[in-house]
């Protein structure tokens, strides 16, 4: 009985040890002077890991803090760049590349990484060092997914039963006859379900997957691009980008103000089978509501009150919510545990008015639900104090990610910049 | 004769700037409608800048096509609209362009006016006949 005691007195002294030297490894990095031109809660720091990556959509970090980063163009034919600070100065002194498809969609789960094309998603083995084993040998686990250029990145994240889920967005914007095109009504029932506007489930050990053997996870979600696992709940989250133009679209019904800020971007807790309700429906964040599309017969008064679920949480329209992470790590201050960052792209959709998003916002959780409350977390990357048009922006943040130390990683798909942002009070 | 001469060349630079003048009347009316127009069917997706949105939809400041003397594949853009994804200046766009053939020839002839003479644009202005005759072999 007093050896057990012994030992668990030893092996707590060395978690003690080990929580130490993390948090010491984390103080030896010295953040930009200028914390890489980010904005950051008090006691936050940031540096710029690598710059002029090429346009880097998601990232994943290993075990040993190798960065793995899905790009959106080719670098000299190459579609996946990784990234290796080998001094420990926490920024990356090499770049190598391979894989030679573009996408979004990345993510390390167990020994594999995992991939995205915008029609497929490959597999990747992982050797101790967390190196890939053979670049070549891809292993293709989904394939003949829809890319039609609209809404066509796939983003994927992994539960801990042997599933991926991928995104599949809608080619469109409301399911309309004619896409975007004012006085065409909406298709009912919308045949782009069938193939698109949802997550799909598929197998990680199985090859060459399509939609006859997936499973279509959940509906209704018109273009997720931010997608996660929470861990702690054992639950798919998603963030969904809201349909645009409903002032262009019906200009008698939303004026251009209403039009900026309608409808919510949204972000739900999914269990299987969930229809979110796009194209039929929007959510309306000020009235905390469920409303009838126009395109289906909706007037901006009329509400729906059954068959969708509601999202979990509401933020203003068309900040393009493209990156989902629940944070688990211990460097940040415990109310960040469990809850989530959201990377926001930044809107389009909002002009004449002021272009909103642009920033990576922090939602706090309790108890496994989210407070109701979101807050900015880090902002500065668009370099401007209000963006008017998105070409001015010089940033934007796409993917998110957690290093092995508790930091949190943002890609930037404009130059590339991957930022590491660390709490060093 | 010199006198005549000189009367004549007056007469000559009078009527000509007069018609310039008039025709710079004509182009400013047309821009200032297109504009208006601009602002209603075209700003949410192309920008109040004219920079479109990277990677969705096209920029037309500074773009070679809207400033290129292929006048009929703008009107033709406006017409049926775009679905195809095509290159421009190197980039793709992914969202589709509406077809806006409830506009006039005198509203799409006024907004390619204004596109083209907005911004850093420089190209000529696009007249009536232009568009009737493109729209004439759309049909």
């Amino acid at each position: 009985m007093k050896k057990v005691t012994q030992i668990s007195g030893l092996s707590s002294l060395f978690i003690l040890l080990l929580l130490v030297s993390t948090s010491t490894y984390a103080q030896k990095i010295k953040p930009d002077a200028d914390n890489a031109g980010l904005t950051l809660p008090a006691g936050f720091a940031a540096l710029k890991v690598a710059d002029n990556v090429g346009r880097t959509r998601h990232i994943a970090v290993n075990k040993q803090g190798a960065i793995y980063a899905k790009l959106e163009r080719l670098d000299n034919g190459k579609g996946i760049a990784v990234l290796k600070d080998t001094d420990g100065d926490g920024r990356a002194e090499t770049k190598t590349t391979f894989a030679n498809y573009i996408g979004t969609g990345i993510a390390i789960k167990g020994n594999y990484l995992y991939a995205a094309s915008n029609k497929e998603v490959f597999k990747y083995a992982l050797n101790a060092t967390g190196d890939i084993v053979d670049e070549n040998a891809a292993a293709t686990i989904v394939t003949g997914l829809v890319d039609k250029g609209q809404h066509n990145s796939k983003s994927i994240t992994l539960d801990n039963a042997g599933n991926v889920y991928v995104n599949i967005g809608a080619p469109s914007n409301a399911c309309q006859e004619k896409d975007r095109t004012k006085g065409s009504m909406g298709m009912m029932p919308c045949p782009i379900l069938d193939s698109a506007g949802g997550i799909w489930q598929f197998k990680v050990d199985q090859l060459n997957q399509t939609y006859a053997t997936g499973v279509r996870y959940a509906t209704g979600l018109r273009n997720v691009v931010g997608l996660d696992w929470n861990n702690q709940l054992n639950q798919l989250f998603v963030t969904q980008h809201g349909r645009d133009m409903l002032n262009n679209l019906y200009p008698d019904l939303y004026d251009t103000t209403v039009s900026a800020e309608l409808p919510s971007e949204t972000m739900y807790a999914i269990n299987k089978g969930d229809n979110a309700g796009w194209p039929y429906i929007y959510y309306d964040h000020f009235k905390g509501k469920k409303m009838m599309a126009p395109e289906y017969g909706g007037d901006g008064v009329k509400t729906v009150d059954d068959k969708y679920i509601n999202p979990a949480m509401a933020f203003p329209a068309h900040m393009a919510p493209n990156g989902l992470l629940f944070y688990t790590g211990n460097q940040f201050p415990a109310r960040y545990k469990n809850g989530a960052f959201i990377a926001f792209h930044g809107s389009w959709n909002r002009s004449p008015l002021p272009q909103e998003g642009y920033y990576v916002v922090f939602v706090p959780y309790e108890n496994g639900k989210p407070t109701g409350k979101w807050e900015v977390f880090a902002n500065g990357f668009s370099g401007k104090s209000v963006v008017k048009n998105p070409r001015d922006a010089q940033h934007r943040p796409c993917g998110l990610a957690e290093g092995p130390d508790g930091s949190l990683y943002v890609s930037d798909d404009v130059k590339g910049t991957i930022y590491r942002i660390m709490y060093q009070k | 004769m010199q006198r005549i001469f000189i009367v004549f060349v007056f007469v000559f630079f009078f009527v000509a700037g007069a018609s310039a003048q008039t025709n710079n009347k004509v182009v400013a009316a047309s821009i200032a409608r297109g504009k208006t127009v601009y602002l209603q069917r075209c700003m949410v997706c192309h920008q109040a800048d004219g920079g479109g949105v990277p990677k969705l939809n096209a920029p037309l400041d500074a773009s070679t096509a809207v400033n290129g003397s292929d006048i009929s594949k703008l009107i033709k853009y406006i017409v049926k609209g775009l679905n195809d994804r095509i290159e421009i200046d190197g980039e793709f766009y992914a969202n589709a362009m509406p077809a806006a053939a409830d506009l006039t020839d005198q509203q799409i002839a006024d907004v390619l006016t204004f596109i083209r003479s907005n911004w850093s644009n420089k190209a000529a202005a696009v007249t009536v006949a232009q568009v009737k005759q493109t729209r004439s072999k759309l049909k």
